[in-house]
């Protein structure tokens, strides 16, 4: 029951969904229709268990006043602070009237939209500081990474002169020609891999998702 | 620009603050930047239960447990059924709890089986067949050199994308030895694929810089409305917002500077 | 030490005060750039720019703050072409902070519709944006791939309300409105492999137009399936959103930051040359010894 059951459901289900793609017929949708349905919901469910590991370690940290505590502190504040706009201040959990609520707005557009832009937008002066320190043409193959990444750059730059639409028109052939080809050939080996990994789950072969006994 | 209310120059002061605290990460890990990162992980998180409450859990679940036509207990449902996957999502729960944590498998298995089943045939089609259909377009042998500059679609073009794409497929393909012919064409695909990545990279290098640009726009949208309000005392604070910042800057480089070198 | 020894141990901050310099003093210098619109981008536009009023469209607006900066404008730029073109529109986020950025899109965009304007010598009168009328807002569902999968059996199977609780019967835009096959395209905004998803059990399962908005950092990834026919268009980063612009004649955020980009790759394939010749002459230096 506690590995066969598991196993039997993944392969049950996992061959009626290959099956249904096939089939279109009336039934086999309604059955289809049934399952994503519940699938939503349980996937909610477990959506909150990440939220639960979040409040569990901020109030270990703060409990017995580990390191940076305070910060954990400022963490749970956030955390529950939106929870209590959210729902409106705690007067209305069953319509939706609390995503409009001021404070719950203005918390999403001026506390979490400035922090995590900025935080992502560091990486403009990192990704300075690597091309100064690390981005070297070691050998003909970086040497060929530099030479596509400087024309790519340049293909909007009007300061060589007659060159400029050149460059445009090779950026366009690279994206289009050589990057093309190197992506499709991605694309189909992640393919070939995503098949043959969903097989291997499937059919009982892959069983890390089910964990130690 | 009209100037702003009192109440929304606050909340853009705020957003500002928030802005150079995190930006002030650039020099040193600092309390100020600790504080904004913790504040947002907090935040995002919340937001997030909300959105999961009355976009998932109340259309989804609770709205259909109480549409009003079947009484049992307190349930007044005429679709009673949607308690199994309620009851699917509570047992993911038991997690946590080590001795339970097997009764998790079951929504589990049942979550994976549907996921892995609808990847097959949508994965196979969608990255395999139909990218290795396009592949194979016939050459456009008449029109071989193109017309103009680097033709993207010439015939020299369309053989580069075959003969690229079969190149980095042999790249990849690691159960035989890369000797001989087999090696020639590898190092062809491998020199494809630097250029794939080098365009990539071209691309991420203006990705990033993007980021930084619209911070810019939005503490300049902040300090022309500060600057056109007719209250004097917006100006007074975000002047003693932004000097904070700068006047840090400017001790730390002088700091900087005068440090103590060492005598080598 | 010599000066390449020298230039190679400068401490990383004064590299990031010099691009943060140059950023904001190209930025405050005000002067025009030329974009140049490439097919891409254009046959998005072509495609909205063809269609008739009271047309639906879907757009997925499926990405974080993290984002903004470069997906943002191409929203801006897109929804605003549609609205003016009196199509309606269908939005959803399926990702984690996706639904605050739709709703904060849509209410500045109605907002602006509310003055007259003129884009490329066309005069568009002020229109109020009505919700259910002229758009719906799905909202958000976790698992994209499977929302999207449950879209094109029925919208009401995975949204049974909107983002805001209404019940989707209850807007006059939904009546008739089933799946994907009453929506002339999908358009993508997203910069998480929510994109994956939309073609993969989208596209390909149910055969609709998509075309897509991408960060850079992911746009050069999908140019197979622009070729393939899988995606009909492709505006990539902020210099997609800037043709956009250019060709809707809405001059906005992204055509405004060009200017700086320009100078910032400048700076960054300075620092490269710089970093390799510095390497190549200390590296002959040491090997002289």
């Amino acid at each position: 029951m506690k590995r066969q059951l598991p196993l039997a459901l993944v392969f049950i289900f996992g061959i009626f969904m290959i099956i249904q793609y096939f089939v279109p017929h009336e039934s086999s949708e309604w059955v289809f229709e049934f399952l994503l349905d519940w699938i939503y919901i349980i996937g909610i469910f477990a959506l909150a268990l990440g939220i639960w590991s979040l409040i569990r370690v901020s109030w270990d940290k703060v409990k017995y006043r580990k390191e940076n505590w305070f910060y954990s502190l400022v963490t749970l504040f956030g955390l529950f602070a939106m929870i209590v706009f959210g729902f409106d201040y705690l007067r209305n959990f069953q319509t939706a009237e609390g995503l409009q609520n001021f404070m719950f707005r203005h918390f999403f557009d001026y506390i979490m939209i400035p922090i995590q832009a900025t935080m992502f937008s560091l990486l403009a002066f990192f990704i300075a500081s690597a091309a100064y320190r690390a981005f070297r043409a070691r050998s003909l193959l970086a040497t060929l990474l530099l030479v596509a990444a400087l024309i790519v750059m340049l293909r909007f730059n009007p300061y060589f002169g007659p060159i400029s639409p050149y460059l445009e028109k090779t950026a366009s052939w690279l994206l289009n020609v050589p990057n093309l080809a190197a992506k499709r050939a991605i694309v189909i080996g992640v393919g070939l891999g995503i098949v043959a990994t969903a097989l291997k789950v499937i059919l009982g072969i892959e069983r890390a998702y089910l964990g130690k006994d | 620009m009209e100037a702003m209310s009192f109440g929304t120059f606050i909340w853009t002061a705020l957003g500002a603050f928030l802005t150079l605290a995190t930006f002030s990460f650039l020099y040193k890990d600092n309390p100020l930047y600790k504080l904004a990162e913790h504040l947002v992980v907090g935040v995002s998180a919340g937001y997030f239960v909300i959105i999961l409450w009355h976009n998932g859990l109340v259309p989804n679940l609770f709205s259909r447990l109480a549409d009003g036509n079947f009484y049992f207990l307190w349930l007044n449902s005429s679709k009673w059924w949607y308690l199994v996957p309620a009851l699917l999502g509570i047992m993911m729960w038991t997690r946590f709890i080590r001795k339970w944590a097997w009764v998790s498998r079951w929504p589990m298995a049942l979550y994976i089986g549907i996921a892995t089943g609808l990847a097959i045939p949508l994965e196979m089609k969608n990255r395999v067949l139909t990218q290795l259909h396009s592949a194979m377009r016939p050459v456009d042998w008449g029109n071989f050199l193109g017309n103009g500059f680097l033709d993207t679609a010439a015939g020299f073009s369309q053989v580069i994308i075959f003969v690229g794409t079969i190149s980095a497929l042999f790249y990849f393909f690691f159960s035989k030895e890369h000797s001989g012919v087999f090696k020639g064409v590898a190092r062809f695909g491998i020199w494809i694929l630097m250029i794939g990545f080098g365009a990539s990279f071209g691309y991420t290098v203006m990705a990033r810089i993007s980021l930084f640009i619209q911070r810019i726009q939005v503490l300049e949208d902040f300090t022309n409305v500060a600057w056109t309000t007719d209250r004097g005392i917006f100006l007074v604070v975000w002047f003693i917002t932004f000097g904070i910042f700068v006047l840090l800057s400017i001790y730390e480089i002088v700091k900087y500077l005068n440090r103590p070198r060492s005598v080598q | 030490m010599n000066i390449f020894d020298r230039l190679m141990s400068v401490d990383r901050r004064w590299v990031f005060l010099f691009l943060a310099l140059v950023c904001v003093i190209t930025y405050v210098a005000e002067f025009p750039v030329d974009i140049t619109v490439t097919y891409e981008v254009e046959n998005i536009y072509d495609f909205i720019d063809t269609l008739d009023p009271g047309d639906i469209i879907f757009v997925a607006i499926d990405y974080d703050p993290n984002s903004l900066a470069e997906l943002h404008p191409m929203t801006y730029a897109l929804v605003e072409h549609a609205w003016r073109k009196e199509l309606k529109i269908i939005f959803t986020a399926l990702s984690q902070n996706g639904p605050g950025m739709a709703d904060l899109a849509i209410r500045q965009i109605s907002d602006s519709l509310d003055i007259p304007r003129t884009y490329n010598g066309v005069e568009y009168p002020a229109r109020e944006i009505v919700n259910g009328k002229d758009y719906v807002f799905l909202g958000y569902k976790p698992y994209p791939a499977l929302v999207i999968v449950g879209m094109g059996q029925n919208f009401r199977i995975p949204f049974p309300t909107d983002y805001y609780g209404t019940p989707l019967d209850q807007h006059p835009m939904m009546k008739g409105v089933q799946n994907y096959d009453q929506v002339k395209c999908v358009i993508d905004i997203s910069g998480t492999s929510g994109v994956d998803m939309w073609i993969a059990y989208g596209q390909t399962r149910y055969g609709f137009p998509l075309a897509l908005g991408l960060t850079g950092v992911m746009a050069a990834d999908y140019y197979p399936y622009l070729n393939s026919g899988q995606v009909f268009g492709i505006m990539g980063g902020m210099l997609g959103a800037a043709q956009y612009e250019r060709l809707s004649g809405n001059t906005g955020r992204a055509i405004d930051a060009m200017r700086v980009q320009l100078y910032a790759h400048i700076v960054i394939i300075l620092f490269i040359i710089m970093g390799n010749v510095g390497f190549l002459m200390t590296r002959g230096h040491k090997e002289g010894l």
